[in-house]
């Protein structure tokens, strides 16, 4: 890129650690964890029975008054985004017609929305009576179903489970009218659709972005499939707190759960202007794909990490050891843990048992198209306190993970940081951060 | 980044596998016979529901399309598609496939893929079945423990992971290499367009040399029917399939769904001239919008359907002025026509009687994700050709639309610029322009 990467000056997130993102920034400082026994169904006839699950909330007090009835048509997924881009814009000091329509800051046509969205699945709860009018000899019966169970839902009922509402919902609610996409690459997609964003306003077609991603992976189905692909823990129910154990020598699967965050980025020329408070600049972006035929997993070498963060550096023009901080995937998935710190570690070059990495997943659970977006949020929080929160339970490291896990929490000046993920199904994205000075 | 910096980009293979055809020839030989795509759905049984019929891809074989059928065993349908889709594409731009050891002069790393890609199908009979085991009716309760006992039992992991909507790009990857940006995104009816265009993007900026670009969808399943059929978005003309897509007429009554995989290659100037591969066309401007309107419907101005197009002409430096032919979103709904019409005269002025703007999707119905890398392989096809694709069954025109639809036969034009427009469900809006080759 030869323009100018944009700078970030709004954080908005909700996580299993609180409703803000200042929430998920003193969690993670204090080791917190918000994984717990699953309270949204019943989970005893699963395999994992934990997740990362968001405090209570109630939809309506993030959206204006005049907006309310569509709220009926937000899936858990689309009201979590909703919630963080309401607190991203507000933490930018931007004022978009969701909150005062005289007085709106932003412009609409140059403001662009790019959100990582997961497959949403739709509500069992909903389709379950409209199912019960469908059986024959006790057995579903497809033609009943199309000729009086579909007529149970609610007219609007797909509009609910389409990836791409989140990015339509947020972008009516705050009249964002420049490029929008949905960006469904699972575990990858916070990070991916960030790199986008930065890549939109780098070459001009909008001076501002709302990116970030969410996921509510606490639905049974959801979650049932994360159990029958043995990516979720089974181990660790007597144990929530211990269960995800991100590159240790005891991890034995992911916990997954449920979040939205959001970055405000801009372009830098913008951001001084209207003197806006800067956390960070993007500084490089790169992404590749890992190529297994066992593609629920990371290919054992974590080539597509590697080449991802190699193109990120090359990007960002700078060498390994500048890292001050890195924020790997960390899933807890012990064999994915391995080949990811072999990808961080090829790439880095002999630095990367030096630079403290921070998994964040053990404390926040694994909130799929949302992950990224949180390690960027906390990656921003880093950056402007000068403080590595220590990691959690990664007391026992992997021997075959040699990366410098955080065992303690640090003061340090921390000019750049790096984000990786991966995700099943194999795409994979880094995203150096740079101090804005 | 200034303009003389950026890339040309250029396309240099094409791959379909759709509902008028398992290859791109077939598929435009089909289009020139003004042949529909639509019978009776023979994918499940629809016979209750409001709509029976639908596009199906007819007579494909998976196994006929790939050297290692066992990698890609598990796939939905549309993931299965998307492999024959890019094999095509990829024999044309001699890309070598499913081999350690390519021998094309392509650097993998800076190889990627953009597809605008839709999820699966849930497992049907045990995905029912399991509510029905576990739900009390009495007490409109789920008992979870007997619902986990039927999926834990019965439900398959490949069968699951494989509705993720990544997972056609992540059968590409296996099939082709790439390691260069890989992205997926699903912006319901506009998304492979926005795959092409943010891919065309990526080339520019010089961060790949090549890349996969399209889409893969198949909502032909009961769950997609049934959203489809209560938004009443899709026709109900049951005794007469074939003449039920019929955009821009009095009559229409909804779109007809469809399924399918388009793939272009997309792929810098100076590696396509390096490689010494035939250019078929080059791709211009790309412009994304947002109605931020209302995810139900359309903006009433067709302000982010204007607001698309007019980026994606000043993206190209080009004037209404210069567009030969407009491929439409055409979907056969009372609204979309409507609203498209409307945004169409907005940006062509005085010349939008005079730009022939048809609806592939009057033979092919509506491929939702897949459908903007289709219809923009048709648009190609149509500045190769220089002839315009008609709209068929347009036989008894809306009054209130009177723009030149190229209405029943294929028209022979000079055709040296195409405008290519989709607009997905919720207010995102594609566009992409695509130009005859010239040095």
């Amino acid at each position: 890129m030869t323009t100018q990467m944009p700078v970030i000056t709004g954080l908005g997130a909700i996580t299993p650690l609180g409703l803000s993102y200042k929430d998920l920034w003193l969690g993670l400082c204090q080791s917190k964890c918000g994984i717990n026994r699953i309270t949204a169904f019943d989970p005893s006839g699963f395999t994992c029975q934990i997740a990362g699950q968001v405090p209570d909330f109630s939809i309506r007090d993030y959206v204006p008054k005049s907006m309310r009835k569509t709220t009926k048509l937000m899936s858990r997924d689309i009201e979590l985004a909703v919630v963080a881009a309401d607190e991203a814009f507000k933490d930018a000091g931007l004022t978009t017609k969701a909150f005062d329509e005289q007085n709106v800051t932003i412009n609409p046509e140059r403001t662009a929305i790019i959100l990582g969205a997961g497959l949403i699945s739709c509500d069992l709860v909903e389709l379950a009576p409209a199912v019960a009018k469908s059986i024959t000899d006790g057995k579903f019966d497809i033609k009943k179903w199309g000729s009086q169970g579909i007529e149970l839902l609610t007219p609007l009922w797909l509009l609910k489970y389409l990836p791409n509402m989140l990015a339509c919902h947020v972008g009516i609610i705050h009249d964002i009218q420049g490029p929008s996409n949905s960006i469904t690459c699972a575990e990858a997609a916070g990070h991916l659709a960030i790199g986008e964003a930065a890549q939109i306003i780098a070459r001009g077609d909008a001076d501002t972005a709302l990116a970030g991603g969410g996921e509510a992976k606490v639905n049974p189905i959801v979650h049932l499939r994360q159990c029958l692909l043995k990516r979720a823990t089974a181990d660790y129910n007597n144990n929530p707190k211990g269960a995800c154990r991100p590159f240790d020598a005891d991890a034995k699967g992911s916990v997954f759960g449920e979040a939205a965050a959001c970055v405000i980025m801009e372009n830098p020329e913008n951001a001084e202007k209207r003197g806006a408070k800067v956390y960070a600049q993007i500084a490089g972006l790169g992404q590749s794909c890992s190529i297994n035929s066992k593609y629920e997993f990371l290919e054992p070498d974590g080539k597509g990490i590697q080449y991802a963060i190699e193109t990120a550096l090359e990007d960002a023009k700078i060498k390994p050891d500048q890292i001050d901080l890195i924020i790997p995937h960390g899933t807890g998935i012990f064999d994915d843990d391995v080949a990811e710190a072999r990808g961080i570690e090829k790439a880095l070059a002999g630095a990367a048992d030096k630079i403290p990495a921070l998994p964040t997943k053990s404390m926040t659970s694994n909130t799929g198209a949302a992950t990224g977006t949180v390690d960027v949020v906390a990656a921003c929080c880093a950056m402007k306190d000068g403080i590595i929160p220590a990691a959690k339970n990664c007391e026992n490291i992997n021997k075959n993970c040699r990366l410098n896990i955080a065992k303690e929490q640090m003061k340090k000046d921390i000019k750049y940081v790096l984000c990786c993920s991966y995700t099943y199904g194999g795409q994979t994205a880094a995203i150096v951060l740079k101090k804005y000075e | 980044m200034n303009e003389k910096s950026k890339n040309r980009v250029v396309i240099t293979g094409m791959g379909i596998v759709c509902p008028l055809g398992n290859d791109v020839k077939t598929m435009w030989d089909s289009i020139l016979n003004c042949r529909s795509g639509t019978a009776a759905n023979t994918i499940f049984d629809a016979s209750g529901y409001p709509t029976k019929f639908c596009a199906e891809v007819k007579n494909y074989d998976l196994t006929k399309h790939t050297k290692n059928p066992e990698l890609h065993k598990n796939s939905n349908r549309h993931s299965g598609f998307v492999v024959g889709a890019a094999g095509e594409a990829c024999r044309q731009a001699r890309i070598d496939i499913e081999t350690e050891n390519p021998n094309d002069g392509i650097d993998r790393r800076k190889m990627g893929i953009y597809l605008g890609a839709g999820d699966g199908s849930v497992d049907n009979e045990n995905f029912f079945n399991a509510i029905v085991q576990g739900w009390d009716d009495a007490a409109a309760k789920m008992d979870w423990q007997k619902w986990a006992a039927v999926a834990f039992g019965k439900m398959q992991p490949y069968r699951e992971l494989e509705q993720e909507p990544n997972m056609p790009a992540a059968h590409i990857a296996m099939l082709t290499g790439a390691r260069g940006p890989v992205r997926s995104c699903l912006t319901a009816c506009a998304a492979s367009t926005q795959a092409v265009g943010e891919a065309f993007k990526i080339l520019q900026s010089g961060q790949a040399d090549i890349m996969l670009a399209g889409g893969a969808h198949s909502m032909i399943h009961p769950l997609g029917v049934t959203g489809f059929n209560r938004l009443t978005a899709l026709s109900t003309r049951n005794d007469s399939p074939q003449t039920a897509s019929r955009p821009f007429t009095a009559s229409r009554d909804g779109f007809i769904i469809g399924e399918g995989a388009a793939i272009v290659i997309l792929e810098t100037l100076e590696s396509a001239k390096k490689r010494g591969v035939e250019i078929l066309a080059e791709i211009i401007g790309y412009g994304s919008s947002n109605d931020a309107f209302r995810v139900t419907d359309m903006h009433e101005e067709a302000r982010g359907a204007v607001q698309a197009i007019e980026a994606a002409l000043k993206d190209a430096n080009l004037s209404y002025k210069d567009i030969d032919y407009v491929s439409t979103h055409g979907t056969s709904t009372a609204e979309n026509d409507s609203i498209e019409t409307l945004a169409l005269k907005k940006v062509f002025k005085e010349k939008a009687k005079n730009t022939p703007a048809s609806s592939v999707k009057s033979m092919l119905g509506h491929l939702i994700g897949a459908a903007g890398a289709t219809e923009l392989i048709t648009c190609i096809l149509a500045i190769r050709d220089n002839i315009l694709p008609p709209t068929i069954n347009l036989n008894d025109p809306d009054p209130n639309l009177d723009l030149d639809y190229v209405p029943n036969k294929p028209r022979k034009a000079q055709v040296d610029i195409a405008l290519n427009e989709s607009f997905g469900f919720g207010g995102q809006n594609n566009v992409v322009i695509v130009k005859r080759f010239n040095q």
